[in-house]
């Protein structure tokens, strides 16, 4: 594993790798808020973003 | 990069949560609130306890930060998109995949799942959020097949991305809604025009606020 991503690291020149890196975390982060505020069972959550689900017609209840 | 790419995101989305949650107090909050009304009497008709969990200022309050997050979490989901792909990253260019992403998750989910108002017949949520996100997903990559891919192969896969999520679309309820259909009809057009408007914005913040911050990168 170690030296299989050594190899990609020295394949990708280090802008581009940083790049894919930075774009990794913001897609996680993204995808996260998007769940949390779109997705996420607890009661409470649903409750304060119950009128923005259905205005962005997120699937609700 | 991971500093910049943050807070751009955060910026864009902050700023474009702002306005499509001024937009939506406006536009789909009155319609929600009017077939609440026609839910609450039905559920008081059959002698069922109803009623918002939250009003008033909390309401919109909660309302407007889940609209934020939503918003910060589509300008990251759109660098990250822009940064794998290589595209540089300017506020037309970032307009357009926005415009893209709300084909996949606005125009593609609503024609299996219609946007709905409170108290309009629904099936089970977990059957209903797993083919909407598929849906989006699915199509999202046809798109970018289709756009940016140029073996006939890719596009063919592209097309097929696109429409196969249609064959499985969920079963919808019998029809049993307490809201008017006049009501249903304008919301369903409302919440569209908002999704598409919140994408497009946080796309082109976020290729404004990205622009900017090279600009001062270079100066300083």
């Amino acid at each position: 594993m170690t030296a299989k991503s050594s190899a990609n690291a020295a394949a990708l020149p280090a802008s581009r790798l940083e790049a894919l890196k930075a774009a990794a975390v913001a897609l996680t982060l993204g995808f996260g808020l998007v769940w949390l505020a779109g997705f996420a069972y607890p009661e409470s959550v649903h409750d304060a973003a119950h009128d923005t689900r259905h205005a962005l017609s997120f699937p609700c209840h | 990069m991971i500093a910049r790419i943050l807070t751009t995101g955060l910026i864009a989305g902050l700023v474009a949560g702002l306005a499509v949650a001024a937009l939506q107090h406006f536009t789909t909050t009155p319609l929600i609130l009017a077939a609440e009304v026609y839910e609450a009497a039905q559920h008081a008709h059959d002698g069922a306890d109803a009623g918002a969990a939250l009003s008033g200022l909390s309401r919109t309050a909660t309302t407007s930060a889940a609209t934020i997050a939503v918003s910060i979490g589509y300008a990251l989901i759109l660098l990250a998109a822009m940064l794998l792909s290589g595209d540089a990253i300017a506020p037309r260019r970032a307009a357009l995949w926005g415009a893209c992403a709300f084909a996949a998750t606005g125009l593609a989910t609503s024609l299996g799942l219609a946007p709905q108002l409170p108290g309009m017949a629904e099936t089970e949520l977990a059957a209903r959020q797993i083919w909407w996100l598929a849906t989006a997903l699915s199509t999202g990559a046809g798109l970018f097949a289709l756009l940016r891919l140029d073996s006939t192969a890719a596009k063919i896969a592209g097309v097929a991305l696109i429409v196969a999520p249609h064959f499985f679309a969920p079963q919808p309820a019998t029809p049993e809604s307490t809201a008017p259909a006049e009501l249903a009809a304008r919301f369903a057009a409302a919440s569209l025009a908002v999704q598409a408007i919140s994408w497009a914005l946080a796309g082109a913040l976020a290729g404004l606020v990205w622009r900017l911050q090279s600009r001062q990168q270079e100066s300083s």
